[in-house]
């Protein structure tokens, strides 16, 4: 990766921290409602990930902490952060909320509330590319704890039987809400689950972007190859709770500065600026540079926006005068 | 007009669809090489190959979930699953995914899917074999259902089913495959909303759906011939959403509605077309609406207790003598 590729992944991962963080005060001011996963801490997994496959054009699906993976894949920030404060100008048009993010222009297919319920969409997108012929592959990035669900077996079976080009990230951050790893899942290394099903895996340290990167470019490779399905496991941290609602109250605060003392966006930031290719003012200039942006174009656009209209409540509930409904006019 | 089994009316709609557009696959378990257990995609695997007829692995919310996602991308999977007890399974995919996609993504994503399911209580299957889901599925809000009581409908709703850009859910039934009845020849294509009167009549309306149609038309036939009653026939083969508008046409002709259900009262069709009659045409009815309704057990196996928990065309007649004092 050239330094300019490596300046432009901290300012999307700075960009991705800032934005939840401002979501979190947002959240508090009662702006947000709902229910608020944030993704800080996991900023290498996503930007990582997609950074080796083709964002925009590759299918990408996940779960309900979802903000980032839509804006990594084109999705923008103002439209995100509308459909947080429930507004119509919202990706959803106000309709989904956090946990359901979608910009299917930009091919991110959406966060799903239900743990494991993307697991056998991704399979089906994948199956849609094979019929369709493309080169596209589907990317599914789910949490580790969604993987005691049935649909990860059935979803990982299907996709190595019908051979399909889907690849599978679990952002393992140890816990699934207050419940860690250890005492929830049988074998606690992700990776080897998937030997049940003869698909290829690895295990990365998903703190370290560059190394997420190269992980990710021989899962995505082989997937695009036609070698059928691969699934990759990234070792990663949240910082927030769980939700907003959690106060991490079963987590150690030695656990917690462990894994912030090895933070994703520090460690490229600081590798930048030991290569001489980055200052600490040129950082803290980027960082005003974003904050401003957040507030004064993504925040002023969500509140200036306005609330969908209750007497168009129903709508998107059913296709629009489809003329199938009617017998198609025979 | 030929004279089609419901099985082969199905059968032929899939040929139809498949030929028609390329897109458009079945998914389920045994429909491929072994031709279905009710033989509604029979010979379309050595037609349409591998890809198109997928023989899935008994994985009901896996496979109904990727049928979901392929549908995303422009695929028109028609996805079977063999009976409705085990629909149960792939509910989560239906309920949360299929049904509620388009709404909480604003209009941006559909999921186009059918899914056709054998439900009712045959010869003596036992609880676990029996059910009757149309009242769960009805309850779902973003997914259409609808219920054919004959091939025709069978074949013309599965056709208006697959072009549609809605789900929808095929509530089909266990006893019904071998039935026979004319489908015209030319392609035909049903409304996915309405109902259809299977009988006229001016005294009484019997409204029914899927194989409950069936018993109504016997019970008529014995009110016509033994007690001079002449009984009206709502086929409701829509279930959501439901002919408000036919509903009241009837019941504005008759002033009496029986609701005929194979499935149990509680929280069922004839509570619902009640709901309706009282909404929309209560000054209208001479007298109170009744149910002719499943007993609310689990379906026993023994074939005198079996009996005695679905209901009977004797149940219908009787139902109606009572309600019209003859
Ligand atoms: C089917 C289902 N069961 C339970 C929940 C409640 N729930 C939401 S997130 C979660 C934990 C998931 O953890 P993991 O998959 O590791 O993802 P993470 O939140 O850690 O990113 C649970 C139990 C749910 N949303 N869906
Ligand atoms: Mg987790």
């Amino acid at each position: 990766m050239n330094v300019a590729d490596k300046k432009r992944l901290l300012r999307e991962m700075l960009f991705a921290r800032r934005f939840e963080e401002r979501c979190y005060e947002a959240y508090v001011e009662r702006k947000i409602g709902g229910f608020l996963h944030l993704y800080s801490g996991e900023e290498a997994c996503a930007h990582g990930v997609l950074e080796a496959a083709r964002p925009g054009q590759d299918w990408v699906i996940t779960g309900y902490r979802d903000h980032i993976h839509a804006i990594k894949c084109g999705a923008d920030p103002k439209k995100v952060m509308a459909e947080l404060y429930g507004k119509e100008t919202g990706s959803s048009k106000g309709r989904g909320g956090s946990m359901h993010i979608f910009d299917v222009e930009h091919r991110f297919m959406g966060g799903y509330a239900l743990v494991g319920g993307p697991f056998p969409l991704a399979a089906g997108m994948a199956k849609a590319i094979k019929m369709q012929g493309g080169d596209e592959i589907a990317i599914c990035f789910l949490g580790d704890a969604a993987n005691n669900q049935g649909t990860f077996h059935e979803s990982l079976n299907m996709a190595k039987v019908w051979n399909l080009p889907v690849l599978y990230v679990c952002e393992n951050n140890l816990y699934g809400i207050g419940t860690r790893i250890d005492r929830s899942t049988a074998v606690v290394d992700q990776y080897k689950r998937v030997a049940g099903y003869d698909i290829p895996s690895a295990q990365e340290d998903g703190q370290d972007v560059e190394k997420v990167i190269k992980a990710a470019k021989k899962a995505v490779d082989h997937v695009r190859s036609g070698k059928g399905p691969y699934f990759l496991e990234l070792m990663t941290y949240r910082y927030r709770g769980h939700s907003m609602s959690d106060s991490n109250a079963y987590r150690s605060k030695d656990e917690e500065r462990e894994w912030s003392g090895r933070d994703p966006i520090i460690m490229l930031r600081d590798r930048l600026i030991k290569a001489g290719e980055l200052t600490k003012q040129g950082y803290k200039a980027l960082d005003t540079e974003i904050l401003d942006e957040i507030e004064n174009e993504i925040i002023a656009f969500a509140e200036a926006s306005p609330e969908p209209r209750v007497d168009e409540l129903k709508k998107y509930t059913f296709a629009e005068n489809d003329p199938w409904v009617y017998g198609g006019g025979r | 007009m030929a004279e089609l089994m419901y099985w082969e009316a199905i059968r032929r709609a899939h040929d139809e669809e498949m030929a028609h557009d390329p897109m458009v696959i079945c998914m389920g378990e045994d429909i491929g090489v072994a031709g279905g257990t009710y033989k509604a995609t029979q010979g379309l695997y050595a037609k349409y190959g591998a890809e198109r007829v997928v023989d899935t692995p008994i994985s009901e919310n896996g496979y109904t979930g990727l049928g979901i996602g392929a549908s995303f991308l422009g695929v028109r999977p028609v996805i079977e699953i063999m009976s409705v007890n085990f629909a149960w399974l792939a509910m989560d995919q239906i309920f949360n995914s299929a049904a509620k996609v388009r709404y909480m993504s604003g209009g941006q994503l559909t999921a186009p899917v059918v899914i056709r399911s054998a439900g009712g209580t045959a010869h003596q299957l036992g609880a676990q074999h029996s059910a009757r889901m149309e009242k769960v599925f009805m309850g779902i809000a973003g997914l259409r259902v609808v219920t054919p009581s004959n091939p025709r409908q069978a074949y013309g709703l599965l056709k208006s089913a697959v072009r549609c850009d809605d789900p929808v859910y095929i509530n089909e039934h266990e006893l019904m495959y071998n039935m026979k009845g004319e489908v015209p020849d030319d392609e035909y294509f049903m409304p996915l909303e309405g109902s259809e009167v299977a009988r006229e009549g001016r005294d009484v309306t019997l409204f029914g759906y899927n194989i409950s149609v069936h018993w109504c038309l016997q019970a008529a036939a014995t009110l016509a011939k033994d007690f001079g009653i002449e009984a009206e026939i709502i086929d409701l083969y829509t279930l959501s959403p439901l002919d408000r508008a036919g509903i009241v046409a009837s019941v504005r002709k008759t002033h009496r509605a029986v609701i005929v259900e194979e499935a149990e009262a509680a929280v069922g069709v004839g509570a619902e077309v009640m709901a309706i009659i009282n909404e929309e045409c209560f000054f209208e009815l001479d007298a109170a609406p009744v149910r002719v309704s499943a007993v609310n057990v689990p379906i026993p196996y023994n074939h005198k207790l079996e009996k005695a928990a679905i209901p009977n065309v004797g149940d219908i007649v009787a139902a109606v003598r009572k309600m019209v004092g003859k």
